[in-house]
């Protein structure tokens, strides 16, 4: 956390709604719960790691923070220099704006690219789009980052096509593209998970030295906690749509408070056929939120839940100290 | 150890894709074998061609695959130049399989009960119809599913509960050996838990012989007694699971040990391996991983290391093991 503790996103009882059933004309009172009333705050230079099983609204939470998606309800505010901005109610030019500051990286390189585009058309596309730069300028730019990518020399990757390069070349492009006009913020969704082991390493670093070098701040949206270890400060694990836990990402890792990422810990394999593992104390499968009960949603699955958890709505997040939150009556 | 001991021996196996830009050697003079009861995991990453080992195995080869040379002896006997219906005899009673899609292994419009009935009629003759019922309800306690769920549809099963019901299908013909290719990757990390634990438990039980196939060293970790790994074709490095992650002589398989990255232990800085997997159009000469190997030398760029026993039981295909020169 180069720069202190200057939030730059401030999310307040952020939710998303989707309706299940229904249809063009008729109406649904069910709803998937996909992210339910989420408050999260990100401090400028840090990266926070969102982790969490399949389903449990991670990519959703992202999408509303690059505004792919429209929130149902609450705010997402980007702290900068004229004061906060909420994102969750810009639109037209305000939001095209809004876009330079924050940028996506995806998980599938090979679909997030658009096959008839060169590699320099792809990466100065958000200049195109911003119309920033002469084109002189365009190709200085993206040739300097083409090489921060390791992307080298810059020349013979420019005018190839995204089939030509390996899934590694792929995600380090959509690094640039993301990077070209300088965002103060990233949401990257599992961009490593598709890399093999010795490619992903090498793409693991050079988001963090660019992160470290621009000053660039992270969501790093991913399921592989030992991944989430080497690239963040932070760790928030969610559950059914809501934050769980929080802390610094040792901290959680070493000292789990939650009932939930106490197993989810115990469940990661280890590389290590010697290493025992502790046995993962977890009930059942993991289910959808709909129509969720005004009760803890870790209820059904939790080893420690009593009477208490079904009978109070879902606990609030607690600091149990040194900006360690969990959501939880019993710890 | 005698020929009888080994449920599958394979040697010298070489295969094949043709392509419109020429032949793709996915498996390159790959020899192992696998004793009774054994669990050998195979890692390695995307086109190494550990999937190719697998299908060549059961001879499940696309059209444009084919066995060039080797040997695969299942029990004694070699099956590469049997015909597809000898093979047959053999597929389910004494090699079978678990693919990553299990969606893919069931047929949507039969009960999981008809599909696994199916097998079994074919290999299971000494028993009647309500032997094999029965015998099916075993299998679904034996894999950790209810037994009621034997005649509902793929559909209604989570992805969990699918790979689980291929995985009773795997073991319903009593197979020496089981082939379980990244049967674990599509699934969450509790449910991947379940399974594992669940594979390893009967695999035990039934001593029964498996080849676990995956590109997650981790996973590889929890269920090998032994470790082959693979690198553009070829089978580079083989040895106890222990010596594999705690004295790994490759340079390819000590720099993926060290760029695994683990929520234990210190956290140590992970390695880069620099470059990227060959081209296997055209794999460099000598040493396939020269390229992209710290410790390579003139004879690394010219000879290919011939895969043979280091010490003890730890096979390897390098010119300078552990990286001395």
């Amino acid at each position: 956390m180069a720069q202190g503790n200057r939030v730059l996103v401030n999310i307040k009882n952020l939710s998303k709604l989707f309706p299940v059933g229904g249809g063009v004309f008729r109406r649904t009172d069910t709803y998937i719960h996909a992210v339910s009333r989420l408050n999260l705050q990100i401090r400028r230079g840090e990266s926070v790691g969102l982790v969490g099983e399949s389903g449990c609204g991670k990519t959703t939470t992202g999408k509303l923070l690059v505004r792919l998606i429209d929130p149902t309800e609450g705010s997402i505010e980007l702290v900068t220099e004229e004061g906060p901005v909420d994102i969750a109610s810009l639109k037209g030019k305000e939001l095209k704006a809004f876009r330079r500051r924050v940028q996506m990286i995806f998980q599938d390189p090979y679909e997030s690219m658009n096959p008839r585009l060169t590699i320099y058309d792809t990466i100065a596309e958000p200049l195109d789009v911003q119309g920033l730069g002469s084109i002189a300028e365009r190709e200085a730019r993206v040739a300097e980052l083409l090489e921060t990518v390791g992307l080298s020399p810059p020349g013979s990757f420019m005018f190839r096509y995204p089939h030509e390069l390996s899934g590694g070349q792929r995600q380090r492009v959509a690094i640039a593209r993301a990077l070209i006009i300088s965002p103060d913020f990233v949401v990257a969704d599992e961009p490593t998970s598709m890399l093999d082991v010795s490619v992903r390493t090498g793409v693991m670093h050079l988001m963090q030295d660019l992160g470290d070098r621009l000053g660039v701040t992270y969501l790093y949206i991913t399921h592989d906690l030992a991944v989430a270890r080497y690239m963040c400060d932070r760790i928030a694990v969610m559950y059914l749509g809501k934050i769980v836990e929080i802390g610094e990402t040792e901290e959680v890792l070493q000292n789990p408070l939650h009932p939930y990422t106490k197993a989810l810990l115990s469940a990661v394999p280890v590389p290590d056929p010697t290493y025992q593992r502790k046995a993962v104390e977890i009930k059942g499968g993991i289910s959808r939120p709909i129509n969720p009960k005004p009760l803890c949603r870790f209820y059904d699955r939790c080893s420690i839940a009593d009477q208490y958890c079904k009978e109070n709505d879902h606990p609030p997040l607690e600091d149990k100290g040194a900006g360690h939150f969990a959501a939880c009556y019993h710890v | 150890m005698s020929a009888n001991e080994h449920v599958l021996e394979v040697k010298n196996l070489t295969m094949h894709y043709s392509t419109r830009k020429g032949p793709v050697y996915a498996v390159d003079d790959v020899s192992f074998t696998v004793a009774r009861g054994e669990s050998l995991g195979l890692v390695g990453e995307s086109g190494c061609g550990k999937t190719s080992i697998a299908i060549s195995l059961l001879k499940l080869l696309p059209d444009n695959g084919s066995i060039e040379t080797g040997e695969i002896r299942l029990g004694g006997i070699d099956i590469v130049p049997l015909s597809e219906r000898e093979v047959r005899e053999f597929r389910w009673k004494i090699i079978s399989m678990v693919f990553q899609a299990a969606m893919n292994s069931l047929n949507p419009v039969h009960t999981v009960e008809e599909q696994i009935l199916e097998a079994m009629r074919q290999h299971m003759r000494h028993l009647s119809e309500e032997e094999m019922r029965d015998r099916i309800d075993q299998l679904f306690e034996l894999v950790g599913l209810d037994p009621a769920m034997k005649t509902q549809f793929p559909h209604q099963y989570s992805g969990g509960m699918r790979q689980r019901a291929v995985i009773a299908m795997a073991l319903s013909c009593e197979p020496d050996i089981m082939v379980a290719d990244e049967p674990t990757t599509a699934l969450d990390v509790i449910v991947q838990d379940q399974l594992l634990k669940r594979i390893r438990q009967i695999q035990k039980q039934l001593n029964m012989a498996m080849i676990y196939i995956s590109h997650d060293i981790a996973v590889i970790a929890e269920v090998s007694e032994r470790v082959g790994v693979m690198y553009a074709g070829k089978l580079i490095e083989l040895a106890s699971a222990t010596e594999i992650f705690h004295g790994p002589l490759h340079p390819y398989t000590m720099g993926l040990m060290s760029s695994f990255p683990s929520i234990i232990g210190e956290k140590t800085e992970l390695i880069t391996i620099p470059g990227e997997p060959p081209d296997l159009l055209a794999p460099p000469p000598g040493c396939r991983f020269h390229p992209r190997c710290p410790y390579a030398t003139e004879i690394c760029r010219e000879q290919v290391p011939e895969f043979k026993l280091h010490h003890g039981s730890h096979y390897l295909a390098c010119w300078h093991p552990g990286g001395e020169q």
